[in-house]
């Protein structure tokens, strides 16, 4: 099935990038959105079975598949929107969803990868087609930008195929020169340790350029403050998620060896000190975008600090995720309308929102609600979750931190979107096309799937996410 | 012949340095090439002529020839001045490479492995972070490529130590080479170099917060 999956959607891809006509883009976009139910049903309903030699459609991937596909329809639309305002030329316009539509095909086949390398191949394509994105309102920011993110991307890449090798070199004194998952996860008992530990080290910097965790955050940063606004939700979601779930699974691999504790650390400290940086930054940040970049930072560290902490932990790790998914692509769309309501992502300089569009106002209470975690949001129990882990591995110290920063940041967020929301400024621009109340249908229907998760979970996903770290 | 080729490789690592000029690295970066292609000529001589082929192709005409000449073209096309303008002195370089060379003895030293070959693991990981620290302490842009090629390099070295029964990593490691070179190099040609006139970092920075 995925084989048929790829040839098409490649050439849907192709067919994007040739064409020039509105309609005809339209119907390609919808035939892709199908195809991309498709598999997702698909793998849904033959859960745990191998396909065309180097994919599996395991519970981690099926999970993060769904979240992908319920976003790509939501980030299709919102860049139709997107381009239809900003005019672009048909040219430019063929060219962005054919990335886009790349963009949502490496992502898939990275989650359902089940050998090391063919991941590793995956993620590295999800570098070259949101370059292309973030390249493409073609001033010279974007050029830095697009410049730091490839380099940077490439740098990482690199380091993680060197973990790769490392890896690679230990499962071979094991006798074994199988690379997938199954198979190493079946010799790892017997290999060298030492090998294991650089192997970790370097696929967990390698892989955070993607997730943006604390070594290579800067470059995800950067990314959101010139992208598009709706990929901006994606690089700040399913993006992440590529890079959390490549972490995941080598942690899987290697968490019933000596060296769990080890990684424990290095996640437990990369997870903190994520969320200090995205602490001291957003007391200072101006930029709407870079704010929800560092809201972002902050959530990957969690989740890093949920899996290093391990119990309940692994649990609130990936349901985090999930639930941050859904808010953060909402308030990025949402960030697409004031742009085009003050014409700047300047926080100082916006202001009144309420006044000037109340669905999205609305929509940002809402977003301001769920990403600071309180109640009724989803977010609320799993970092309750996650904080309870940290209590039962007994790390105060991480624990009393973690919390003094969150505190931090909620008043930073807090601040912001309340400026936003209720400043009285002067001299705002005039709205040249107003925004109809129905762009905002997306952002209500994601935020109350955020709060309708938190509070009556749907058994089946329950049972997913427990199959995803039944191993751990 | 191997032991001699890696050493060899390290010491123009060294090289690299003290070198001064955008010329002596990308001589530098030819040289190591054409020891890549001796080194994967004798140690993947067992794998099959097609692979062993599409490695050799890889090393002689990508690394030794299409890269520098491309890397040549566009300080020629955006006429870059040929000082390499680093941070530090170089007698700092110099030590500092020098002290990566002999960390990474240590580290494969407490390596407690007989199936270890150390000298390539000593030289991968020199040449990994000699490439990094390159990246990290010149000025231009353009060096950071050539500091990311040299990084490269000892990946490719790396491989190669696994590569007699694993075939596929080299090559997934070459695709990565490709694939990263055209794009890098790619946009370098057609965009950076038309929209920054002193093509060095001080362009870049304009993002922040």
């Amino acid at each position: 099935m995925l084989v048929y999956y790829l040839i098409l959607s490649f050439l849907i891809g192709a067919i994007t990038l040739l064409n020039r006509n509105r309609t005809i883009s339209i119907i390609l976009l919808a035939l892709f959105l199908t195809l991309q139910t498709g598999l997702t049903v698909y793998g849904y309903l033959h859960l745990s079975q191998e396909d065309s030699g180097y994919f599996t459609f395991d519970a981690t991937g099926i999970i993060f598949l769904c979240v992908l596909t319920i976003l790509s329809y939501t980030t299709i639309w919102h860049s139709y929107k997107y381009l239809q305002y900003r005019k672009d030329d048909e040219r430019i316009q063929s060219m962005y969803f054919a990335a886009l539509i790349g963009l949502i095909l490496s992502m898939s086949c990275a989650y359902l990868a089940s050998h090391i390398a063919v991941m590793w191949a995956f993620i590295e394509a999800t570098t070259l087609c949101v370059a292309v994105l973030i390249y493409h309102e073609r001033t010279n920011l974007a050029l830095e930008a697009t410049w730091k993110y490839i380099f940077i991307c490439s740098v990482g890449i690199a380091m993680a195929f060197v973990g790769i090798i490392f890896l690679s070199k230990a499962i071979q004194e094991a006798g074994s020169v199988n690379l997938s998952f199954s198979a190493i996860s079946h010799n790892i008992k017997y290999v060298n340790v030492f090998w294991l530990k650089y192997a970790f080290l370097f696929m967990v910097v390698g892989f955070s350029t993607k997730m943006g965790l604390f070594p290579m955050h800067t470059i995800c940063v950067d990314a959101h403050t010139v992208a598009p606004p709706p990929i901006s939700a994606f690089i700040s979601t399913t993006l992440m998620n590529v890079g959390f779930v490549a972490i995941f699974r080598t942690y899987s691999l290697m968490a019933h060896t000596a060296i769990q504790p080890w990684m424990n650390q290095i996640l437990l400290w990369s997870g903190l000190l994520s969320i200090f940086i995205s602490a001291v930054y957003l007391l200072k940040v101006n930029h709407f975008k870079r704010m929800n970049a560092y809201s972002s930072l902050e959530h990957m560290g969690l989740a890093a600090i949920g899996l290093a902490c391990g119990g309940i932990g692994y649990f609130a790790a990936i349901f985090h995720l999930i639930l941050h998914s859904f808010v953060k692509a909402s308030a990025f769309y949402q960030i697409d309308q004031v742009h085009r309501t003050y014409h700047t992502y300047i926080i100082s300089k916006t202001g009144n929102y309420f006044n000037k569009n109340i669905t999205g106002a609305l929509v940002m209470l809402l977003v301001f609600i769920s990403i600071t975690a309180f109640p009724p949001s989803g977010m609320f129990i799993t970092e309750i979750w996650i904080f309870k882990s940290l209590f039962a591995s007994s790390n105060f110290l991480v624990l009393i931190l973690v919390l003094l920063f969150l505190a931090m940041i909620i008043y930073s967020l807090g601040r912001n979107f309340f400026g936003l929301l209720f400043n009285q400024v002067k001299d705002t621009p005039e709205i040249k096309v107003k925004i109809h109340p129905s762009e905002t249908i997306s952002q209500y229907v994601l935020l109350l799937l955020v709060i309708y998760l938190g509070l009556n979970p749907p058994e089946e996903m329950i049972r997913l996410i427990q199959e995803a770290v039944k191993n751990l | 012949m191997t032991n001699i080729l890696l050493i060899a490789f390290t010491i123009s690592l060294i090289y690299l340095g003290v070198a001064n000029r955008l010329s002596s690295y990308l001589t530098t970066l030819v040289f190591q090439g054409i020891i890549l292609f001796g080194v994967a000529f004798i140690e993947l001589i067992e794998i099959n002529w097609l692979n062993l082929t599409f490695v050799l192709l890889e090393t002689i005409a990508f690394k030794t020839i299409a890269v520098p000449y491309f890397l040549n073209y566009i300080i020629k096309k955006n006429k870059i001045t040929r000082d390499t303008e680093p941070f530090l002195p170089d007698i700092v370089s110099v030590i500092l490479i020098t002290s990566i060379i002999l960390g990474s003895f240590l580290i494969s030293n407490s390596v407690n492995d007989s199936g270890l070959r150390k000298i390539f693991f000593v030289v991968a990981i020199s040449a990994l972070f000699t490439g990094l620290y390159i990246i990290i302490s010149r000025k231009k842009i353009i060096t950071h490529i050539m500091g990311y090629m040299v990084m490269e390099n000892g990946v490719f070295i790396l491989s190669i130590a696994v590569g007699n029964k694993m075939p596929m990593l080299v090559n997934a490691g070459i695709i990565l080479d490709i694939f990263v070179s055209v794009l890098v190099l790619g946009m370098f040609v057609n965009k950076i170099g038309n929209t920054f006139e002193e093509m060095d970092v001080d362009n870049l920075m304009n993002l922040k917060d």
